[in-house]
């Protein structure tokens, strides 16, 4: 292992934190938006700069991270800033870096919260390729004040079905955020994704 | 002894990762209460803490935070709240509700239509509306889970079998997107309607009781009626003698000791910004004699 | 012209001008040091402490100063800075039993190993207010027992417990919650309830325990015993490998031996109720005891009939800063709200009118 992990952290971290909350926050706003995470962290490959800005802006010693890939450096990375254990029991994960060639079914293995704490769920990060220029899909919800069409690139086998049966068990669920280089996408649980 | 220093916004950075996850749960999770381990906070609980909270966990160098109470940006725990992050957090404040990015309010919603690039920010002193049904957090947590909300419909009913109508006249429930019932905070009823389909985002804070709450932009908000006795809103039958405005909230001045009264608006900014823009209301009632058939058209 | 409420920030800064002025009050008199709050009001500085949850003598007397006196208000202010402080690390528990003694009676047994010490009490003074309390006159230094280096202190539990006549207190590594920092919820544990009580209001906590022993949810306490001292807290040190001590704090522990409870595999025994609390505060640590032994309820199949044994509402109330805060919001502006109500009950009051005319002239019409 090298000693990647130490660098690439916020610059600024009380300002960093708060820049990329706030994106954050509008992303899961709006459903569907592409929130700009860029030029905040640079965390060691192969994750992208906007998962390292969503796990350095909200993660910490209370919240285990679940990655379903090894990433040694970068697990390492978000250790070292964050203080956040790597855990190995997908259950317990608050939030968890999925595979970018991984099967959406896996995804039910995580947390999806109580009738009485629908809270007590998992974010997790999904790795795609682009979040423009893929198929389109039509997004309605929340957050939406019509439709809202978005493309992404690389959606893993299964995507449609295993969002739609997440939509149908509201409001229990998982909250994905698709992250792409410096950018991300946010499809919390109340998202109805169609495919055009 | 060493004084004690403070981070931006007050809170520690670890204090606002926690109220940050809360925050991005009640956004995914519209109208559910999101239990978050608030903090004791140089303010009264009861006072704004949960709202405070909130805002200090957004709060950016670039925003600008206008707060009101009552409708108002001079009220005096408004000018504390607004003093508090100007101290510690170096903000830019304002009393233009179309120049703020964040607002945070007790009792009141803006009259201006809000817009996409602001936050609303309650300040919530009982954050569950079950809670005058059954008092118990075990209890009411498993209601919500089993969308078990009957209980609300018969108290609105007893009111209108007793009085001939709902007598929640504020903190007037509501339910988010056809699943949980809210407690809109203790705004009029008159606020209810802007509380769907904003396009800003509207953030809850109840700092006693450690709940966080949200309505995403554009979120469907029904407040609860009956097919024969529909959901109304408060309305006021004169114009704002200051500015002449209708359809808004007003607040009763008593004017003398005689029965004088007169209404103005409770937005303090809507009204200045209409004055400035050359509206002019009838002004104060007279007083003496005339005060009593003032009095009338008060009705 | 009607001015809506304008001028805030200034009213604001001349009542905080009026405030300092009045706490000051004579300036011909000299103002309290610190000493002499922390040291001749002390039970009010470990009140402070005690439910402000912070020991710090020094930053208590100045919260007390500041308040005027004003304990809710010193115990907010204490609050309101500990929320602040970072978390070095945590002590080991203290252990009581190798408490440095300054009082230690039992109520159980006449007499027992280590003696009973009265020490610095208020019981057995006759409540009559002393004259000399209106000057500065010598006051004889206090008189104090011999005590053998090596004397023992054992807890009157724990002889109880070699006979196996209470329930044991079980050692546990399990780490303990913390309600200022995890949003409480219910059930909650007995760790998380001792501390929501050691915090919890003084005068709330006597009024609850008073209650049990009337009726409200009875568990037939006997003290067991009430010690006050010094305890020692010891801090791990990873690097080199033993703790340290890092210093001393006072605090008063009530053993409550309670309601025995019978069989299954261990046989009829006592149960406890337990109370810890900063400083010298015998009432507090026995109230506490009382209010713990009833919140057990559930743990010795007892039924919940009674407020002390309501987990909930124990728990949602006894924190004054809690509720004062939300009692004393009821003078901020509530105008909007209340015009709302205005407007309904003029409406409800013009039907209520028209509907009595209308019976009014029919009950004539018809006679």
């Amino acid at each position: 292992m090298s000693l990647a992990f130490v660098d690439g952290g916020f610059a600024e971290p009380v300002f960093g934190s708060q820049h990329a909350f706030r994106a954050l926050m509008d992303a899961f706003a709006r459903p569907g938006s592409i929130a700009d995470l860029s030029g905040l962290a640079v965390p060691p490959v192969p994750m992208s700069p906007a998962a390292g800005a969503f796990l350095l802006a909200l993660a910490d010693q209370d919240t285990p991270v679940f990655f379903e890939t090894h990433m040694p450096d970068a697990q390492a990375w978000v250790g070292f800033h964050t203080g956040a254990t790597v855990t190995r029991d997908a259950p317990s994960a608050r939030f968890a870096h999925l595979s970018d060639a991984g099967d959406a079914a896996a995804w039910n293995r995580f947390a999806r919260g109580t009738a009485e704490y629908p809270d007590r769920s998992a974010s997790l990060l999904l790795p795609v390729a682009g979040l423009r220029g893929g198929q389109s899909l039509i997004l309605k919800g929340p957050g939406i004040e019509t439709t809202r069409e978005i493309a992404p690139q690389g959606l893993p086998r299964g995507f449609a079905d295993v969002m739609a049966a997440n939509r149908a068990g509201f409001p229990l669920g998982f909250d994905l955020v698709l992250v792409a280089g410096g950018e991300a996408l946010a499809l919390p649980r109340t998202t109805r994704i169609e495919e055009v | 002894m060493t004084l004690p220093t403070y981070n931006f916004a007050y809170l520690d950075e670890q204090t606002k990762r926690m109220i940050r996850r809360a925050i991005l749960k009640g956004i995914a999770i519209p109208g559910y209460q999101v239990p978050f381990a608030s903090r004791e906070m140089p303010m009264p609980y009861g006072w704004g803490t949960g709202g405070v909270q909130v805002t200090a966990a957004i709060l950016g160098p670039d925003d600008v935070l206008k707060v009101i109470d009552q409708g108002a940006d001079d009220t005096t725990n408004a000018v504390s709240i607004r003093a508090f992050f100007a101290k510690t957090a170096n903000v830019a404040t304002t009393t233009k509700t179309a120049d703020a990015t964040i607002i945070q309010t007790r009792h009141r919603i803006p009259e201006e239509r809000l817009q996409a690039h602001q936050t609303l920010v309650f300040q919530v002193p009982i954050p569950e509306p079950l809670r005058f049904l059954e008092p118990r957090e075990t209890e009411t947590r498993v209601m919500h889970g089993l969308e078990e909300y009957g209980l609300v419909h018969v108290k609105l009913y007893e009111d209108i079998a007793q009085h001939g109508h709902i007598a929640t006249t504020y903190a007037y429930p509501v339910k988010v997107e056809d699943r949980y019932v809210m407690d809109p905070s203790p705004i009029p009823k008159f606020d209810n309607p802007k509380l769907g389909r904003s396009p800003a985002l509207q953030l809850f804070g109840a700092g006693r009781e450690k709940r966080i709450y949200a309505l995403p932009p554009f979120t469907e908000v029904a407040s609860l009626d009956f097919e024969d006795h529909p959901f109304t809103v408060q309305r006021f039958s004169r114009p704002c003698a200051l500015c002449n405005a209708t359809g808004v909230y007003m607040d009763e001045v008593v004017t003398d000791d005689r029965g004088g009264r007169m209404f103005v608006c409770s937005d303090t900014d809507h009204c200045e910004t209409r004055q400035a823009d050359g509206h002019r209301g009838p002004g104060l009632p007279q007083l003496g004699p005339h005060a009593a058939s003032d009095r009338e058209s008060a009705r | 012209m009607y001015v809506a409420v304008k001028g805030g920030e200034a009213a604001i800064e001349k009542a905080h001008r009026l405030l300092a002025d009045r706490r000051r009050g004579d300036r011909s008199v000299p103002a309290l040091s610190l000493e002499q709050v922390a040291g001749q009001l002390s039970l009010a500085v470990d009140r402070v402490m005690a439910e402000g949850s912070l020991y710090d003598p020094d930053l208590a007397a100045m919260a007390v100063r500041q308040s005027r006196g004003d304990l809710i208000e010193a115990i907010f202010l204490i609050r309101a800075y500990r929320t602040t402080l970072p978390r070095f690390g945590a002590t080991r528990p203290v252990e009581t039993a190798a408490m440095r003694i300054e009082r230690r009676v039992s109520a159980t047994y006449k007499d027992i190993p280590g003696g009973q010490l009265l020490g610095p009490t208020f019981d057995y003074t006759h409540r009559l207010i002393d004259p000399d309390m209106a000057g500065d006159h010598p006051v004889a230094p206090g008189a104090l027992r011999e005590m053998a280096g090596d004397a023992a202190y054992p807890r009157v539990t724990d002889i109880l417990n070699d006979e196996g006549l209470i329930e044991p207190d079980v050692a546990s590594d399990v780490e303990p919650g913390d309600l200022t920092r995890d949003p409480t919820g219910f059930p909650a544990g007995r760790d998380l309830r001792l501390q929501a009580l050691a915090r919890g209001d003084e005068g709330f906590l006597l009024s609850l325990g008073y209650s049990t022993q009337r009726g409200y949810g009875r568990t037939h306490p006997f003290v067991g015993e009430v010690r006050i001292g010094l305890v020692d807290l010891e801090i791990d040190l990873p690097e080199l490998g033993f703790a340290v001590n890092i210093g001393a704090i006072r605090v008063t522990e009530c053993q409550m031996v309670s309601q025995f409870k019978g069989g299954g595999e261990n046989g009829p025994r006592f149960t406890r109720g337990y109370g810890l609390v900063f400083g010298q505060s015998e009432r507090k640590a026995m109230a506490m005891s009382l209010v713990d032994r009833a919140l057990r309820a559930d743990e010795f199949d007892e039924n919940r009939v009674a407020p002390a044994q309501d987990e909930e509402f124990v728990l949602s109330h006894c924190d004054n800063v809690e509720a004062t805060g939300f009692v004393e919001h009821l003078k901020l502006p509530h105008y909007v709200d209340f015009q709302a109500e205005l407007d309904l009950l003029r409406m409800l009051r013009r039907e209520h009118a028209a509907k009595t005319t209308a019976e009014t002239d029919r009950q004539e019409a018809a006679e």
